[in-house]
């Protein structure tokens, strides 16, 4: 368990790094906190000639608010959210998910903003990014392009990005106080790639729901946000209702841990627990 | 006031917890890194094997003078299946090493180990053990009439009636997929050749090091005085290291032929890989109840995946042949069928690992039980009541005798705790509210602390069983024992030490349990099936027994007393009933 021999680049500035990556292009492979790129290596799944490790580039390690949007760049790591990084739902949102990623070493140097790039399916942040419908900033040499949540997610770790180009930082809007959020994963051990997952945001105008927000990962390829569930919320049917839409709306991924039916079941009970703690 | 029961701290714990343990690793410094190139194929014929240039590799055709692992039963329903230390005309699973690369460091060893490649004429893999078993099936070896290469057989005389006159017929179906121990610490070795003495020490992850000599000096056709084999601090066994593995014997191999020190640290994917697995196996089990809901009789099919080769001593019968002679297990019946097949497939091979098959055959049982009280309308409760073995000692339709057990009042307390009629109706309101909770029962038996005659039953060639301790009281009074079992993790320091220190009247720091060298303990048989503090803990009681007998002779001698009448307690030699007294230690500086 060796990885198979590199060349390791480690740039002190943005500009560098991406002058590397437009030399390197699919021979380059950006090294943030390596917690999924690493181990591929070491089964040698992943065989890049040139690593470039983006970890000394001071410009890229922030976490701050700026007008009404959480700016996230690109070392900062999940740990940063254990306590509420915002006062306000969004805040109260992010730590409750950052408990389910993975295990305490692991969040401690795993990235927000890699697990973005890495785009797993059963990736806990690429869902709040599509729950939020959070704008995803690439720089190359090029210049800076904006992406959309709904456009930058392609499937099993494919996205929009280009292969120059580095995802220096994800924008969250953040979500005033009329808002109630939830969170409810489903995985076989504390820790493990989730089977099902729900985020939700429920914006509450009296007793009634004005705006609902239902987003799933570890069920399709790609997180998603299931606008006939969210519908169904605003109309004022039941949760049952929304969770049930939802199941007929997925396509299931199948593999060894679960099969369609079984994801499917997964996913109605885990969006009927986030939307039970968004309205307690 | 005796030492054993009593709760004192570990002796081993404070330098592991320290991170001063010594593992195999840490004596690796300075060796040549070893790396096993490993076939992705699993069943061909190897054409050829092409080595990169200018890097160190060997393959069979180097070690043609090395004998292949060939474990033996001395049964007739056995057949010998030989493992060579490197694949040589073919290959039997994914993962068999076909060469072995030595390298100045591992990065570089795991790049030429990568770069070996095998030309092999791949052929149709049996690796499912149900189509192993299907007629036509393709055979992994050439060996016997079809890919069983183990099977144990029983039936007594009165399966049939008792099927014929059951009230019901309850059957199970149960598959149980593999596992592997997956031990913190993987599989390694240190081989050092040393040219004074003309012999190998080698260093390794293992629970029997005495054992793996033994195997070892077979294969390399070289005397047991030529080696000593180390297992120094070993980060979990669990039965996967109670093999003689191939690669070890290549470790040896390559440190008489190199004369020099080689390592070979195995890392997680390879051990994954071609560590031994356990576990894969099928139940299809029949029981006949009378109409009260008693067993009658069982008849089993069980069926292990023992994988391509037969594990060394153990050999492939473990899983199938335990799963026979133990399903019986906690139950009362009489007339048992069993049918229990060892099944060779193109697969890594499969050991003992904890429990071996108990755990799959307790689950059926219970599933047994739990599916035959459904059928008859009573609590999983009431139908193991009426089941547990109840009179004692009792013996087995597999011939098994039972000294004594409480399964019965071990039920009921379970039962009461609970307060089993009150969760029933808990369980019922809640039901009626959408919610489901459950309880479920589970008896089981299971039999450890092996000793020869209990292994001889197996008809094992290499029969384990004894344990033997070295027992010397120094001048300064401190006691070393040398013990052949060779703990893991399981305390034996500090328990040992509190039984020969209940026998001889010294406190357990005065006594120092050496384990784990060939060179400086006696032969002894290793850490296994919950048998060290049974076996070994018996040999070091009569061992202190009689070291106790000769401090009471010397004692008795100084304090012009019979020898009878000396009792040894608190550091002490005291003339019962007496202040007369004497410290052990100074009868120590004495007797010397």
């Amino acid at each position: 368990m060796k990885p198979a021999d590199f060349e390791y680049h480690a740039p002190k500035s943005l500009d560098e790094a991406l002058a590397l990556l437009a030399t390197h292009r699919d021979d380059g492979k950006l090294l943030a906190g390596g917690q999924s790129l690493v181990p591929v290596m070491n089964f040698r799944l992943a065989r890049p000639a040139h690593l470039i490790d983006l970890n000394g580039i001071a410009e890229l390690d922030y976490l701050r608010e700026d007008k009404g949007v959480l700016r996230i760049g690109a070392l900062t790591r999940h740990a940063a959210f254990h306590r509420p990084a915002l006062a306000g739902p969004t805040g109260e949102l992010l730590r409750q998910v950052v408990q389910h990623i993975a295990h305490y070493p692991i969040r401690m140097r795993g990235t927000f903003v890699g697990s973005i790039a890495h785009a797993d399916p059963a990736s806990e942040w690429c869902v709040v990014v599509r729950l939020l419908e959070a704008e995803i900033v690439a720089r190359s040499q090029r210049g800076e392009r904006r992406l959309k949540a709904a456009d930058y997610f392609h499937g099993t770790f494919a996205t929009a990005l280009e292969i120059d180009e580095v995802l220096t930082e994800v924008r969250l809007p953040v979500l005033d106080r009329s808002w109630r959020v939830g969170f409810y994963e489903f995985s076989r051990r504390a820790g493990d790639f989730a089977l099902a997952m729900t985020a939700v945001a429920l914006k509450r105008a009296g007793q009634k729901i004005s705006e609902a927000r239902i987003a799933i990962g570890g069920v399709e390829d790609r997180p998603s946000r299931v606008a006939a569930a969210e519908a169904l919320l605003v109309q004022g049917r039941s949760p049952a209702d929304a969770a049930g839409a939802v199941a007929s709306a997925v396509r299931p991924m199948e593999d060894i841990h679960a099969d369609a039916a079984y994801r499917k079941d997964l996913v109605r009970a885990t969006t009927e627990r986030a939307l039970a703690q968004a309205l307690a | 006031m005796s030492w054993i029961g009593r709760s004192i701290r570990r002796f081993e714990d404070r330098a592991l917890l320290l991170g001063r343990g010594r593992y195999t690793a840490d004596s690796a410094n300075g060796a040549a890194a070893v790396r096993f190139a490993r076939t992705p194929v699993p069943r061909g014929r190897i054409r050829a094997i092409a080595k990169p240039d200018g890097a160190m590799i060997f393959t069979a055709a180097d070690l043609a003078d090395v004998k292949a692992i060939r474990p033996l039963l001395h049964r007739p329903d056995y057949i010998p299946i030989a493992q060579p230390p490197l694949a040589r005309e073919r290959v039997n699973y994914v993962g068999e090493a076909f060469a072995v690369v030595v390298a100045d460091d591992a990065a570089t060893a795991e790049d030429v180990a990568e770069s070996v490649e095998a030309e092999i004429d791949a052929e149709e893999a049996v690796v499912d053990l149900d189509a192993a078993l299907a007629p036509g099936a393709p055979k992994v070896h050439d060996a016997g009439a079809s890919n069983v290469i183990v099977e144990g057989r029983l039936h007594t005389q009165g399966v049939d009636a008792a099927f014929q006159r059951a009230a019901q017929v309850v059957e199970v179906d149960i598959r149980s997929r593999r596992q592997s121990a997956m031990p913190l610490e993987p599989r390694g070795g240190h081989a050092a050749w040393d040219e004074a003495s003309g012999r190998v020490t080698l260093t390794c992850s293992v629970q029997m090091p005495h054992m793996l000599r033994t195997g070892l000096a077979d294969a390399l056709g070289m005397p047991e005085a030529e080696l000593r084999v180390i297992a120094p601090d070993v980060g979990g066994g669990f039965g996967q290291k109670m093999q003689l593995f191939p690669e070890y014997v290549v470790l040896v191999w390559l440190a008489r032929r190199l004369h020099r020190p080689v390592a070979w640290l195995e890392d997680r994917h390879e051990n994954f890989l071609a560590a031994a697995h356990a576990r894969d196996q099928h139940y299809i089990v029949r029981a006949a109840f009378d109409a009260e809901a008693r067993l009658l009789a069982v008849d089993a099919d069980i069926r292990c995946n023992v994988g391509a080769y037969s594990c060394y001593p153990t050999t492939c019968g473990v899983e199938p042949l335990m799963a026979l002679a133990e399903l019986p297990g906690p139950y009362d019946f009489r007339e048992y069928a069993v049918v229990a097949r060892g099944v060779a497939t193109n697969t890594c091979m499969m050991a003992p690992y904890r429990g071996v098959s108990r755990p799959v055959l307790t689950f059926t049982l219970e599933r047994l039980m739990d599916t035959a009280a459904k059928r008859f309308g009573i609590d999983p409760v009431e139908i193991r009541r009426r089941n547990l073995i109840r009179k004692f000692p009792y013996t087995s339709a597999s011939g098994l005798v039972y000294d004594e057990g409480s399964y019965l009042q071990t039920l009921e307390a379970a039962a009461t705790a609970i307060d089993l009629p009150a969760f029933r109706r808990e369980q019922a309101r809640l039901r009626g509210e959408g919610r489901y909770v459950g309880v479920g029962f589970s008896s089981f038996s299971e039999r450890s602390g092996y000793g020869s005659r209990a292994f001889a039953a197996r008809k094992m060639d290499i029969v384990p069983g004894y344990e033997s301790v070295e027992l010397a009281m120094d001048p300064s009074g401190y006691v070393v024992a040398r013990i052949g079992a060779s703990p893991h993790g399981q305390g034996l320091r500090t328990t040992l030490a509190q039984i020969i220190a209940d026998g001889l009247g010294v406190p357990p720091e005065r006594i120092r349990i050496v384990h784990g060298d060939t060179d400086q303990t006696p032969y002894g048989w290793g850490t296994f099936a919950s048998r060290s503090l049974v076996i070994s803990g018996g040999a070091c009681k009569l061992a202190a027994e009689a070291l106790a007998r000769r401090i009471a002779a010397v004692a008795g001698s100084l304090l012009e007393a019979s020898a009878s009448d000396i009792e040894l307690a608190d550091g002490q030699a005291r003339v019962k009933g007496t202040d007369k007294a004497i410290d052990i230690a100074r009868i120590a500086r004495i007797a010397y």
